[in-house]
């Protein structure tokens, strides 16, 4: 497919942390549609850069989707509109000729913008030093079947261990909840034997850090899960609930 | 970093308060019907109204109300503030949000839902609750009924509410369980179906009752 398509982007431009922000109006033609949405975004800003005029900061690392560094909110829903993709891997084929798209900045008071759709996600990485870790050297890589593991149970914690701390699920969540992120770092360790010992003061503490950080509280929409690139599952949230009450009550 | 925080004062914890009071409002609902159907039997009111006396009139039955109001007292103010600190969570609104592509309308108006079943009790409370135990000259339960039922604006009032107390419940039955942590389990269908009782069957019951009286009357029965 070499047809090129012409679309209009309205990005959200913000000098800096405590500046106010808009959206502006940019028009590119030749857009290929075998080309990633961060690569039109680069071809946008080689354009600017040209023109003397300030590259769109946006996020990105890995571009394949492992390290959860890219975000944008594009047209109304995080990541964009394909259902268990980052943004470095959506592409301009998912869009048509003509499309206006609009792109935004994780929305959530714990995600400061700190310039255009680059957002602080800083709250994520203390909520992870308040507990998300085990805390004694557990040795190199153990002999298979050293420590037997059920299956289903070393496969839910590989699912949970998927999350990429992209932040899709605060920004997708109508109260702004980092719920889904803190179930899926808690449930990967609790659910496997080197992170048991510690799963209370865990759940405690990523939660109280969750909670101090400004985070809103979960009303069970399932936004999040709809939403996440890696599509951890509320389940994990369910979980988190549970280690969580265990921990206080009993 | 040792920081932790006590139950109540947690997100968790409140979502706990707010899972356990709305299934404890719940089993009334249930209790509530079962009474109301009372009404069905053909003998002018003879019976509910002897139902009605006993109620007003049990010692048990006026500690588990105070109860009650104190599970509504803790339902109401901790869905309102959760709801606003939640909303401010979000100072600079996206300009193009598309949330019907992830979540369901009814999870995310719970707290429009219930209060508008907020208002609907109060008016209820009204035109029942209050007469039949403050009024001295101590009404008939059965006449409040089948005089209030027979006004199609109230009737009309009542089905709404009930509507949306029964799409409150298509949310919050099972939301309560994901709370509690239950939800994901085995036990799931289980939970879905009593759901399935709690947001449709029970508003449908309470339904029957001001549309069957509301038709007796216009057909020329009371
Ligand atoms: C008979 C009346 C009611 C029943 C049986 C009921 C039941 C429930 C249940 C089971 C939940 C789910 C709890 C959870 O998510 O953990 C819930 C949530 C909620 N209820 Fe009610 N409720 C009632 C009335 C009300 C009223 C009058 C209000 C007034 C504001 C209200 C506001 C809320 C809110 C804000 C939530 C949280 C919804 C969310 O998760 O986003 N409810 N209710
Ligand atoms: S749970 Fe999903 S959406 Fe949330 S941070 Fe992890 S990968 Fe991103
Ligand atoms: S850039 Fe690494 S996940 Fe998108």
């Amino acid at each position: 497919m070499s047809s090129s398509m012409k679309i209009t982007l309205k990005v959200w431009r913000q000098a800096e942390k405590n500046a106010r922000g808009r959206l502006m109006t940019y028009s590119v033609p030749d857009v290929s549609p075998d080309m990633s949405f961060l690569e039109m975004l680069d071809m946008v800003n080689n354009t600017l850069v040209r023109k003397g005029e300030d590259a769109i900061a946006f996020d990105h690392d890995c571009r394949e989707g492992i390290c959860g560094t890219c975000s944008l909110y594009i047209n109304g829903r995080a990541h964009g509109p394909l259902k268990g993709v980052a943004t470095c891997q959506l592409h301009m084929r998912s869009f048509s000729d003509g499309d206006t798209i609009v792109v935004e900045p994780w929305r959530a008071s714990p995600f400061p913008v700190i310039k255009d759709l680059v957002v602080d996600r800083s709250s994520f990485d203390r909520i992870m030093q308040a507990g998300g870790y085990v805390s004694v050297r557990t040795g190199g890589v153990p002999d298979a079947n050293a420590i037997p593991i059920p299956k289903a149970v070393a496969d839910e914690a590989f699912d949970a261990a998927a999350c990429i701390g992209c932040g899709a699920c605060v920004a997708a969540c109508k109260n702004s909840s980092a719920m889904l992120f803190v179930s899926a770092k808690v449930s990967q360790l609790a659910l496997l034997p080197q992170g048991n010992a510690e799963r209370r003061q865990r759940a405690e503490r990523m939660v109280a850090q969750m909670d101090a950080e400004g985070f809103g509280s979960c009303s069970n929409t399932y936004a999040c899960e709809a939403e996440c690139p890696k599509e951890i599952s509320v389940s994990n949230i369910a979980r988190l609930n549970r280690e969580f009450i265990r921990a206080k009550v009993l | 970093m040792s920081q932790t925080t006590s139950l109540v004062k947690s997100s968790i914890g409140q979502k706990l308060l707010m899972a356990l009071t709305g299934l404890f409002l719940c089993t009334f609902l249930l209790e509530h019907l079962i009474g109301n159907l009372l009404l069905f039997i053909n003998d002018g009111g003879v019976i509910y109204d002897a139902y009605g006396e006993f109620l007003s009139g049990n010692i048990v039955i006026r500690t588990v109300e105070i109860g009650l109001f104190l599970g509504f007292l803790a339902h109401i103010a901790y869905g309102t503030t959760l709801w606003l600190r939640n909303k401010r969570k979000r100072p600079t609104p996206y300009e193009q949000n598309n949330p019907s592509a992830n979540s369901t309308l009814a999870s995310r108006i719970a707290f429009v839902s219930g209060s508008i079943v907020f208002i609907f009790l109060v008016i209820h409370l009204k035109t029942f609750f209050t007469p039949l135990r403050f009024d001295a000259t101590h009404p008939s339960a059965y006449r409040l009924v089948t005089d209030a039922f027979q006004s199609p604006w109230y009737v009309g009032f009542y089905l709404f509410a009930l509507f949306l107390l029964g799409y409150h419940l298509r949310h919050g039955f099972q939301s309560a369980f994901q709370t509690l942590g239950w939800l994901q389990s085995r036990y799931k269908k289980l939970i879905m179906f009593f759901g399935f009782i709690f947001w449709f069957i029970i508003p449908l019951g309470y339904a029957i009752i001001p549309i069957y009286f509301l038709w007796s009357h216009m057909t020329g029965g009371y």
